[in-house]
């Protein structure tokens, strides 16, 4: 099958389980990935760092299955105490995703290139109830511990639903993020990560560039190293609350550095897609 | 979690939270399960996960064994949990 070829054409019925999802917007978040906003009947809300599968069908009947981070903060349909959703004309039931186009990839080539406003999509979701932090207590157990979020690449993208859904809750738990990604171009969320935005004082970003860097860098590029996280994680004595999500090479290693720092293995949790590619 | 075919790597038992939402009333991914192999007991979320092959593996990240496999057929989904001696679902 081409990644053309992938078109949700004429079916007859959805499974159970999946349904069906209408593509309402899209926007070019970098050169190589792109945002999308599925709108999704009867979406029941979710918990940042929860994620959906996709479902592309071929005229033929060939389906292939993909795993998406939710983008968004929690619908505000979920919670009454969740509070403006930072999503531009989001609702309850729409659905923010960020792909990133892997060279080859049958399933992210077709997202973030030919699936166009109006196509429609089954979605299975929201899923996954282990990488997730719950801002509010409401969705699941209230951690008040300050967060560390370790991001390699499109990494980020669940990382930053957790700092969405922290804002859109005026929580005032403290985040660290470390964003390892390979150049400049390559950032997702480039200016509401970059700036000091409304609703984030006690979030702090440190982007590690691993290949180029630009000038105002707060080092030369590289991977990331446990003296990048001495410097701008959190010591293990405070318990922070880690989240580490990225190619499968850049969680083991940073999991790694975590433990020999000495933060709580229970305290760790990972979530790895799959190719190396710092 | 992002699309990344063509790469052999694992990837871990989160990206069995959708396939086995089709099994099972629990999230799996918090289920905290035993290796029948080694007796490590971990989260399932935890667990290394190949998808590129016909179905779904999952190995223990510890001793390598293999904990669970589903397939789906045109006859139905094969789910195998041979390799976990016991799975707590917490409340």
């Amino acid at each position: 099958m081409t990644s053309t070829s992938a078109r949700l054409g004429g079916r007859v019925g959805v499974r159970p389980g999946w349904q069906v999802a209408t593509l309402v917007d899209a926007w070019a978040e970098s050169p190589s990935a792109r945002t999308l906003v599925l709108d999704v009947p009867g979406w029941p809300g979710h918990a940042p760092g929860q994620h959906v599968d996709l479902r592309l069908t071929a005229p033929d009947g060939y389906t292939a299955e993909r795993s998406y981070s939710i983008a968004s903060a929690a619908s505000p349909g979920t919670a009454s105490s969740v509070g403006p959703e930072t999503v531009p004309d989001a609702g309850p039931t729409r659905v923010e995703l960020t792909v990133q186009r892997v060279p080859g990839g049958e399933v992210s080539t077709y997202l973030a290139d030919a699936f166009a406003v109006g196509d429609t999509i089954e979605v299975r979701g929201p899923v996954g109830g282990w990488f997730v932090w719950h801002p509010t207590g409401t969705t699941g157990p209230l951690d008040p511990a300050p967060v560390l979020l370790l991001a390699g690449g499109s990494g980020v993208v669940p990382l930053t639903a957790m700092i969405r859904a922290r804002r859109a809750a005026g929580s005032r738990v403290p985040f660290r993020l470390l964003y390892s990604v390979r150049r400049p171009e390559d950032r997702l969320y480039t200016r509401e990560l970059g700036v000091p935005h409304p609703g984030d004082d006690g979030v702090d970003v440190t982007v590690l560039y691993t290949r180029s860097a630009p000038l105002d860098a707060r080092r030369e590029p590289g991977r990331m190293t446990p003296a990048d996280l001495a410097a701008w994680g959190w010591p293990a004595e405070l318990g922070p609350a880690c989240f580490v999500c990225g190619p499968t090479g850049f969680v083991e290693a940073a999991a790694t550095m975590l433990l020999a720092l000495g933060h709580e293995p229970a305290r760790i949790k990972t979530e790895r897609f799959g190719p190396a590619g710092d | 979690m992002q699309d990344t075919t063509g790469a052999q790597t694992h990837e871990d038992g989160n990206a069995l939270a959708g396939p086995l939402s089709a099994v099972f009333a629990h999230d799996m991914t918090t289920a905290v399960g035993r290796c029948l192999s080694c007796a490590a007991e971990r989260p399932l979320a935890e667990v290394s996960v190949w998808s590129h092959g016909p179905g779904l593996v999952a190995r223990c990240p510890g001793c390598d064994a293999v904990l669970l496999r589903l397939v789906r057929t045109p006859r139905g989904s094969w789910l195998d949990m041979t390799g976990l001696s016991r799975v707590l679902l917490p409340v």
